[in-house]
């Protein structure tokens, strides 16, 4: 992998106003979603604050912070998010976190995590093979001896673990 | 008198061979459950119970407070390494413990923490050994318009008004508030903004939130500029104990105010979570290095450190005295109580005056086994940081996915973990400071109980929050603190306008 | 602890089962309150209990599923079908909480186990305050200018119920304020900050003997049981009910034992005959007392009856106070 030259040319990548404005378009949304619960209840004050009082009045400040930041991003001068080369680097981890989460509910939490290993130390490519295959069992074997035998914290299971009787 | 020699049978008690034995039993299990963010000081404390069923009740306690302490200690290690709070009062020792381990400076940061912990839960117990009934009398003096009045003035110390980027620490703010509405209204009895979904019925918990926003995220920065830790290498050995100790005496205001604070919340009892910050926060404002925070300046480690742990053995007080359990933890040690026969209330102190004073003198002794035992380790931990990150992240990564579920079952919870893991990505990219909605989201729901307690019980009149001079003095000092920077601003403008040249003089 | 690492070692079934079936891992008591009320202290001391006489070989855990007035716990168990490792204290919650949230919960989803207990209420006031009796105080909030303030438990839950009864009986106005657990209720009473509570006998039972608080009446048709001496040289027994004092109001609530659905007929046999060993036992006896909590075991037939003519009553008075989600 290349890290980042150190040129002066300012690098490629993913600027900043779009992510600011799309952010702030999102702040915007949550606060009309909050405001539409909270009238929706009652916000208003019968012999003390209703439920939706204070969601309510939180919406409103929080949906006059968010126009004001968006109204800021426009105006501000604009930078560079994250460079693609940045950007390809958090998607390597990102893809197979997304993928182990996934993977949870239909293998169990031991099994997900033993694929997140490999993936993970795969993509990565720093190691060699017969010790990405010697941590995607150790982790979760050592996972498994602590949280489910000695502390009895039950965590997800999928068909191997049933085939093994827990 | 009569206390102080009761205590000496105490220590007696305390110091037998096998009392110190299971003392460093339970602290190591502690400092291993209090690591593990799937584990909690609940299940050690699970596991040990049916052992000490033969035991006599003060042996018995003693090995379980040990693992209170233990947990205690151990909630600062992976805020430092690793960026990820352990425990919800460990949040606070993020904001310069990470940034010390990425400077090469993390044992001298556990150092910082360990020892910060151990001088607050010693002011804690030195309270609770002098002090006791007056103070559990103050404790109750406290209803919901001087709760209300705590947070408030902690929300104050701790965010007060910066001059830069203010819509955004509002929106932050915002953001934890409103996550914290999500799910039952304990004062309505109905569900609020859950939308008809059962998962969001619970409510967002925080740790699960922290783990994304502080941890996940962490890491998604980190491999922005290559696939390695950010930590540089630093030779580790025990002497640099020695010389963070060294250092520390110069910080004697901090730890001093911190431990004042932490002990004042851990009786009236605003917690230990919120001690963390109002510690943190008033360290921030009042010392002579309070721009550094933030960048991985020791005091910023030593604050929140001591007003947590204050705050958190002050906390017992409240719990022996009058039965109400400061933290999950001490909840189940008051189901130890329960087991034994024992009931927490007024009654204790009187009644069963060896186990009381055993306990007492168990925890000086426990905590000092503690310090210890985890200063031991220092080494240990700060050594995580070499070894490579491909090996480290995904177990991290692993780690993190079991805290989220472990806190109610849900893998919908790991899910949450994730998307939390993104925002504070992008927030942090953005320059949306994370630290307000964190706070918000810990002490918003109480706050806003309180706020509502209140006004319930006067009808509705805003009085209630100048009734009496406790209340009364709260909110005024919560409000100097909050304009404490634009009055600063305003006086500094004054200042500037009277004497033009000698300001121009002076740069 | 010996026994749980050879556990982890041995294959299970080496043991030949006294009964049809037996638990093979740790059983979970899921306590829908939090941690210090007088629902997690009778799970607390039932895990004691089990323990100390060794009922089971598997280690006893008990979760608190607190969140959403103890939906949370509720929905953990109507989602465990099927697994006989997990228990659910229950109070009148187990109704009131579907009523008052409109929540696809039922009890009949659930293996009702064994009732163990009922629970009375009392009406509690600070030990330094002028009021006799319960007229004394419906006289008072009648006097005020603003209503007297009443701590209890929850909102919506069995102390606002009583609060709502009081306030018809008597013709007068409260304001009912809620708190989280029943333990903060009697530290706000002893503080001054309410003016009474509606406490169970358990959750200020510290309070009176130190002196804090004080009990004007109960909240029953007759009496309690338990003459031994408790606080300033009164029983259980002796604390006059609300109705002989003018406030004709009593309310009682249930303690008992819930597993999840779909469990099979020997699994909850297992756990019956369990609580009926621990309703037995010396150490229950003592909690009972100490809690002044009305011996009421009951299991099988007589359970389900009791549960639903119990369902019944609470549907009418959750309706008459309008606390019925819309």
């Amino acid at each position: 992998m290349s890290l980042p030259s150190e040129n002066d040319a300012p690098e490629r990548g993913l600027s900043r106003r779009p992510v600011e404005i799309a952010t702030a378009l999102l702040l915007i949304a949550l606060g009309g979603l909050v405001l539409y619960d909270s009238y929706g209840r009652g916000a208003g004050w019968d012999g003390g604050p209703q439920n939706g009082f204070f969601p309510a009045r939180i919406g409103w400040i929080f949906l006059a912070a968010s126009l004001f930041i968006l109204w800021n991003a426009c105006r501000r001068e604009d930078g560079v998010f994250v460079t693609y080369a940045q950007l390809g680097q958090v998607v390597r981890v990102l893809g197979p976190l997304l993928l182990f989460v996934a993977l949870i509910a239909p293998l169990g939490l031991y099994v997900a995590s033993a694929l997140f290993i490999i993936v993970f130390m795969g993509v990565v490519g720093t190691s060699r093979w017969w010790s990405i295959l010697l941590t995607a069992v150790l982790v979760p074997v050592v996972c498994f001896w602590i949280f489910e035998l000695q502390f009895r914290v039950p965590l997800p299971k999928g068909p191997l673990e049933a085939a093994l009787g827990y | 008198m009569d206390d102080f020699s009761a205590l000496l049978a105490g220590f007696q008690v305390a110091l037998s061979w096998h009392n110190v034995g299971f003392m460093a039993v339970g602290v190591i299990l502690g400092i291993i459950v209090g690591v593990l963010p799937g584990l909690g000081g609940p299940n050690g404390v699970a596991i040990l119970l049916p052992l000490t069923f033969g035991m006599d009740p003060t042996s018995a306690i003693i090995l379980l407070s040990s693992i209170y302490w233990g947990a205690l200690f151990g909630g600062a290690i992976t805020s430092i390494l690793f960026n990820i709070p352990g425990e919800a009062w460990s949040v606070a020792t993020t904001f310069d413990g990470y940034p010390m381990a990425v400077q090469g400076k993390a044992a001298e940061a556990l150092t910082a923490a360990f020892t910060a912990s151990f001088i607050g839960a010693l002011s804690g117990v030195v309270l609770i050994t002098f002090v006791a009934p007056l103070v559990a009398q103050f404790a109750l003096r406290f209803g919901p318009a001087e709760f209300f009045a705590v947070f408030l003035l902690t929300f104050c110390s701790f965010i007060g008004m910066g001059r830069e980027n203010r819509a955004k620490i509002i929106a932050s703010l915002c953001i934890g508030f409103l996550l914290a509405a999500v799910g039952l209204d304990s004062i309505s009895g109905d569900l609020r903004m859950t939308f008809g979904s059962t998962e969001l019925m619970r409510g967002f918990d925080f740790l699960i939130v922290v783990i994304g926003l502080f941890g996940v995220s962490e890491i998604l920065l980190t491999v922005e500029e290559g696939l390695v830790f950010k930590g540089k290498q630093a030779r580790i050995d025990l002497m640099v104990v020695l010389r963070t100790w060294a250092g520390l005496p110069r910080y004697w205001a901090t730890l001093l105010r911190s431990s004042i604070v932490g002990m004042w919340m851990g009786v009236t009892p605003g917690g230990a979570i919120a001690a963390s910050f109002m510690g943190y926060g008033l360290a921030k404002r009042f010392s002579k290095n309070g721009k550094n925070f933030g960048k991985g300046e020791i005091e910023g480690v030593l604050a929140p450190e001591t007003a947590a742990h204050a705050a958190g053995t002050s906390a017992l007080l409240p719990m022996l005295a009058l039965g109400i359990p400061g933290s999950a933890t001490a909840a189940v040690l008051l189901g130890g109580l329960l087991v034994w026969g024992l009931q927490p209330g007024p009654m204790l102190f009187v009644e069963q005056k060896d186990f009381v004073w055993g306990l007492i003198a168990s925890m000086y002794l426990g905590n000092l086994a503690g310090l210890v035992i985890v200063l031991a380790t220092v080494p240990v931990f700060a050594a995580v940081m070499r070894i490579p990150f491909s090996f480290v992240a995904p177990v991290i990564l692993i780690v993190c996915a079991i805290g989220a579920y472990t806190i109610s079952n849900s893998t919908f919870d790991i899910w949450l973990m994730l998307i939390f893991g993104v925002v504070g990505y992008v927030f942090k990219k953005l320059d949306y400071p994370l630290a307000p909605l964190v706070l918000a989201l810990v002490l918003g729901d109480r706050a806003e109980d309180a706020f509502r307690q209140a006004l319930l019980g006067s009808g509705g009149s805003l009085n209630v929050f100048w009734a009496n001079g406790l209340v009364g003095t709260l909110v005024v000092l919560a409000l100097l603190l909050l304009f404490w920077g634009p009055m600063g601003d305003l006086i500094a403008a004054l200042r500037g306008k009277n004497h033009p040249k000698t300001a121009e003089a002076a740069e | 602890m010996k026994h749980h690492w050879l556990a982890a070692v041995l294959p299970l079934g080496v043991v030949a089962p006294a009964f049809a079936w037996e638990p093979t891992k740790p059983i979970e008591i899921v306590v829908p309150f939090s941690a210090g009320g007088a629902s997690d202290q009778m799970a607390r001391t039932i895990q004691g209990i089990i323990q100390k006489h060794q009922f089971t070989t598997q280690p006893i855990i008990v979760v608190n599923k607190p969140a959403a007035g103890g939906a949370e716990g509720m929905l953990d168990i109507q989602k465990s079908a099927g697994d006989p490792h997990k228990l659910i204290t229950t109070s009148s919650g187990i109704f009131m909480t579907p009523m008052a949230t409109k929540l696809a919960l039922n009890w009949t989803d659930y293996t009702p186990v064994a009732m163990l207990a009922q629970d009375s209420f009392l009406l509690w006031v600070n030990a330094k305050a002028p009021y006799k009796s319960a007229g004394d105080l419906i006289a008072a909030a009648k006097g005020a200018a603003t209503p007297l303030k009443i701590g209890g438990t929850s909102s919506k839950r069995e102390d606002n119920l009583i609060v709502f009864a009081m306030e018809k009986v008597a013709g007068t106005k409260f304001a009912y304020i809620p708190y989280t657990s029943g333990g903060q209720a009697s530290t706000q009473l002893s503080g001054g900050h309410v003016e009474a509570n509606t406490n169970n006998p358990a959750e200020d039972l510290a309070n009176w003997r130190g002196g804090a608080t004080r009990p004007l009446c109960v909240f029953a048709e007759q009496k309690m049981a338990y003459t031994e001496k408790v606080a300033d040289g009164q029983s259980w027994a002796d604390i006059p009910t609300c109705a002989s004092q003018g406030l004709d109001v009593s309310y009682q609530m249930l303690r008992g034992m819930f597993m999840p659905g779909k469990v099979s007929k020997d699994q909850q046999a297992f756990y019956t005959a369990m609580f009926k060993k621990v309703s037995e036992t010396p150490e229950w006896k003592d909690y009972l007392a100490r809690n002044a909590l009305v011996p009421d075991y009951r299991d099988g037939e007589a359970f389900v009856t009791f549960l639903k003519a119990d369902e019944a009553k609470h549907a009418r008075l959750m309706t008459e106070a309008g606390f019925m989600a819309k």
